[in-house]
């Protein structure tokens, strides 16, 4: 077990190289020019002079080795001195922003909270709610419950959050006037009213986040508990004189949850994808508004950085995911 | 029907019980009217082949038929419980039946692979009854547990309640469901096919132990199963059943000296005996009635070697550590060596994971060998490249174990059996059309059956289908990988006569394996018997069965069930070794096989293997 996760994170490290050098190609095809804002005023040799002095003039090579040891050598060092009081950063290039100037990562730790708080708790709500509904759709298959709710997570899959957040916005806060229609950042809890208005504020982001997720999850949790309900072992089971709770929370759920653990770890990167649309509807200044941003202003090393970001999320996933497996299931145990 | 011996009221009384079951078709029914009753301390056999309605009758006493969609429609089973007067168990509610399951009767199914939980221990599923029916706490039920696992025989009992299923064998795995069913010491024991899915040795093993369950405790067994062999081993009373009704019912020795119905008599009939061969030099069919005038006579076959196998060899990489190097290897295969003749069948019996199956893949290289030899018509097949080795597989074709994954469920049958020819690019048109038609005469299956898919068909149908398609190519070998195992005992009757009719017609030659012995004393004229990679002996069948002399061939002689109630197991004369493991470190190196000749065409392992 312990060779198989270290084996699958030496593995991951060759990957998330190569993934790098994949999005650092395709923005550098981008036709862009980080000068396009700057004044017509400014002459022609002072924009070039501007170029190069964010590294432009290098050749493409050079630019990406460069990038890869500010992001991978010496944010690190950034992080460890944060923890430490150190001093080993010191003087080092950091990945800088074209727009703001100031290093990206820093405007990343500013952002992650919100895009935690909504994301994370989206995901939560939605695991909390689609299992009951995927156990119980199983369970009672072909019932009216499993027809309705087969309809409705299927409207709710197939709707995207671009549309349904506009959509919740206009019912809940325009017409009813329950939930506040933005997020505010700024907001902070220091008492119960305060709490009660952060759940508030939440909640839109959080139910347009959570109902993609609903959908999916209770789809498979469905799926998984039907296959089991047909093994042997349930039969078994039965014939132990077991209740149907035992058997299905107990002996059923265990084994279904197996492969669903594996979709919900794999879906959360999916979910930050979705959050990208979200926060910029709700106006949550996470990561996902900042890509938006950095997507505008020609930003390249904020975009290259966050895409990063978002891949290396879906690569460790993918490990938590084949680690959890073989946690859940004794029959795997990878040697 | 009462046994005089037995003059105690039933325990479970069964009267006419009617079971249907609710399909998008409408209904449909699984038992008809069966009426059966079972005493204290009997064991009574239901037998039947497949959709005889032997399953669901067991389940509904337990009343689980329900959770599969069926429901009992009218009759009524009575039993009298523990605690209770006699009750019809199909008034109670699914509540009070949770107090009756795995308490006062315990149930043991087929499959002891998947009839565990595979996440869960041992111990929890062994204590689980306990703790519900007899309220025992963790310590207490935990003990118990450790007694139903040494009352069952397992090795290291201690070790098995914190294992996982997985980490058990087949026969270790039965042993625990047995235990879980006697857990909380219940009056009737039903098993149901408890033996089918395991080798003969541990199917005998298993036998025993139920024999000697059943003496300990008193409990009734109520035993279901197709094989008329075991239903001679452990009945007292047998009631056979045919198309959801009772054919038949009687004592044991009645049911086999004395069958009335014409059904039993075919089903007794048709089983391969062991035995039945004696004295005749070559295979010869079946009779399945005594009308039945049969064309083929015996099949003599030739002298003339066709395929000869030389010092083969097959292991495969055991991979492991961080970086997943090769770490051991499985010596699937260990030099084997032996010949297959022009027209005759060479049998490869042994059980699961003896590398039987693994030889006939390599013939075909369907896997690669380490070394060795396959010489088919002066060339050897192991040294030819790939354009060779295509042309060379229209001499040898395969017939797999199980009919229903060896045929695509999306294509017609015609395009199954006419694709080696397509692809062989041999026949197109009304010829080929002409000859899938024929092969389907051959095989005997109408012809009306050309245009449709294999869901259409039962299991002895497709396995027919399954040797047409082997047959288009008109090879010299055919390879048959247990191919009459997964059928009903009359189809398989039925199957291994038509392959001794084909051998006789077209002169084939068989590569026989199986696991079956008395369906290898059927068909072969040579026999190996193989052990943990190595062929332990090898002569001609009838030598090989009168005077058996490896200890592992004997050993698997005498698991070997009879269909004869008076040729039973003594329980103190099965003792089988477990098989050890076949993996072994990479330094390790296998010597060569040397065989001691006993006679002409006989010969028997000398190196030390570990089975004495």
């Amino acid at each position: 077990m312990f060779d198989y996760t270290v084996r699958r994170l030496l593995i991951a490290v060759p990957t998330l190289i190569v993934i790098s050098l994949v999005i650092f190609l395709v923005l550098s095809l981008a036709p862009n020019d980080p000068m396009a804002q700057v004044p017509l005023t400014v002459p022609p040799e002072v924009k070039e002079k501007m170029r190069e002095a964010l590294g432009l003039g290098q050749p493409l090579y050079v630019q990406f080795w460069k990038w890869l040891v500010q992001f991978f050598w010496i944010e690190p060092q950034v992080l460890i001195d944060h923890y430490f009081g150190t001093n080993y950063s010191e003087d080092k290039l950091r990945v800088i922003s074209w727009q703001t100037r100031a290093p990206v990562m820093d405007t990343v730790v500013q952002r992650l909270p919100q895009t935690l708080w909504v994301v994370g708790m989206s995901y939560v709500v939605a695991i909390a709610i689609s299992i009951p509904i995927g156990i119980y759709s199983a369970y009672k298959q072909y019932s009216i419950f499993d027809q309705a709710g087969t309809f409705i997570t299927m409207v709710g899959y197939s709707i995207p959050p671009f549309f349904t957040g506009p959509l919740v916005i206009v019912i809940f806060a325009v017409y009813l006037d329950w939930f506040p229609s933005t997020y505010d950042t700024l907001h902070e809890v220091n008492s119960w009213d305060s709490f009660i208005i952060q759940l508030k504020q939440m909640f839109l982001p959080v139910m347009v986040l959570a109902i993609q997720g609903t959908a999916q999850i209770s789809r498979y949790m469905r799926s998984a508990i039907l296959d089991n309900l047909n093994q042997d072992y349930v039969r078994t089971a039965r014939a132990k004189g077991l209740s149907e709770s035992i058997v299905i929370l107990v002996h059923v759920l265990r084994n279904s949850m197996i492969p669903v653990i594996t979709v919900i770890a794999l879906n959360l990167p999916l979910i930050f994808g979705g959050a990208i649309i979200t926060e910029q509807v709700f106006k949550v200044n996470g990561i996902g508004q900042q890509l938006i941003l950095a997507i505008y202003a020609n930003d390249l090393p904020t975009i290259q950085t966050l895409t990063f970001i978002f891949a290396f999320l879906i690569v460790f996933m993918n490990l938590v995911a084949d680690v959890l497996y073989a946690l859940l299931d004794p029959r795997i145990r990878y040697e | 029907m009462k046994n005089t011996s037995l003059k105690k009221s039933p325990i479970l009384d069964v009267n006419s019980l009617k079971v249907n079951f609710q399909t998008k078709t409408g209904k449909v029914t699984g038992v008809k009217d069966l009426s059966f009753s079972i005493f204290p301390g009997e064991t009574v056999c239901l037998v039947g082949e497949s959709g005889s309605g032997k399953s669901v009758s067991s389940l509904s006493i337990m009343r689980l038929v329900e959770f599969g969609g069926g429901k009992i429609d009218s009759g009524s089973i009575m039993f009298s419980s523990n605690s209770k007067a006699e009750k019809d168990l199909i008034d109670f509610n699914q509540k009070d039946m949770r107090g009756i399951r795995g308490n006062e009767i315990g149930m043991v199914f087929q499959e002891p692979m998947t009839a565990l939980n595979p996440v869960f221990t041992v111990k929890r599923q062994l204590t689980e009854g306990l703790r519900i029916h007899k309220k025992m706490g963790k310590k207490e039920a935990q003990l118990e547990a450790l007694n139903l696992l040494k009352s069952v025989r397992i090795p290291e009992p201690e070790r098995r309640l914190n294992q996982y299923p997985h980490e058990l064998s087949g026969g270790m795995r039965q042993r625990i469901v047995i235990a879980m069913a006697l857990a909380c010491k219940p009056r009737i024991l039903i098993a149901d096919e408890p033996t089918t899915a395991l080798d003969v040795t541990i199917q005998a093993e298993i036998l025993t132990l139920l024999n000697r369950l059943k003496q300990e405790t008193g409990t009734s067994i109520l035993f279901i199963t197709h094989d008329m062999a075991v239903v001679a081993q452990i009945a007292d009373r047998v009631v056979v059943m045919y198309n959801g009704e009772k054919v038949e019912e009687g004592t044991v020795n009645q049911i086999f000296n004395n069958p009335v119905k014409d059904y039993t008599k075919k089903l007794i009939s048709s089983v391969p005996k062991l035995g039945a061969m004696i004295g005749k030099k070559y295979p010869e069919p079946l009779e399945l009635s005594s009308n039945d005038k049969l064309k083929t006579k015996r099949i003599v076959g030739t002298k003339k070697p066709l395929l000869e196998v030389k010092n083969l060899v097959t292991r495969y990489p055991v991979m492991g550590g961080m970086f997943r190097k090769k770490i051991a290897n499985l010596h699937a295969v260990e030099d084997v060596s032996f010949t297959i003749n022009k027209g005759q069948t060479f049998s490869l019996v042994g059980e699961s994971g003896c590398g039987k199956t693994t030889i006939a893949r390599t013939i075909l290289r369907l896997e690669e060998s380490v070394s060795g030899e396959v010489w088919i018509e002066g060339v050897d097949v192991l040294k030819q490249n790939k354009k060779e080795l295509l042309k060379q597989r229209l001499n040898m074709q395969m017939v797999f174990q199980d009919p229903y994954g060896s045929l695509n469920p999306v294509m017609k049958l015609f395009d199954q059996v006419a694709e080696p020819l397509i692809n062989y690019k041999i026949n197109q048109g009304a010829e080929l059309n002409k000859m899938i038609s024929e092969l389907f005469d051959k095989v005997k299956l109408p012809r009306a059956f050309l245009n449709r898919y294999p869901h259409e068909l039962s299991g002895g149908q497709r396995q027919r289908v399954a040797i047409a398609r082997a047959l288009a190519l008109n090879p010299k070998l055919l390879i048959l990988d247990e191919a009459v195992s997964a059928l009903d005992v009359s189809v398989q009757a039925s199957v291994i006569n038509l392959l001794l009719d084909l051998q006789h017609e077209l002169g084939l030659s068989y590569l026989f394996v199986s696991h079956d012995m008395a369906v290898v004393e059927r068909v072969s004229h040579y026999v190996g018997v193989m052990y943990l990679g190595r062929m332990v002996e090898i002569g001609d069948r009838q030598t090989i069965f009168s005077n058996p002399t490896h200890p592992y061939t004997k050993a698997l002689m005498k698991a070997v069930p009879i269909a004869d109630p008076k040729k039973r197991f003594r329980g103190d004369d099965i003792n089988f070794k477990a098989i050890s493991s076949p993996i072994r470190s990479l330094d390790f190196v296998p010597d060569a096989s040397s065989y001691k000749k006993i006679k002409k065409d006989h010969y028997v392992l000398d190196n030390d293997i570990g089975y004495d």
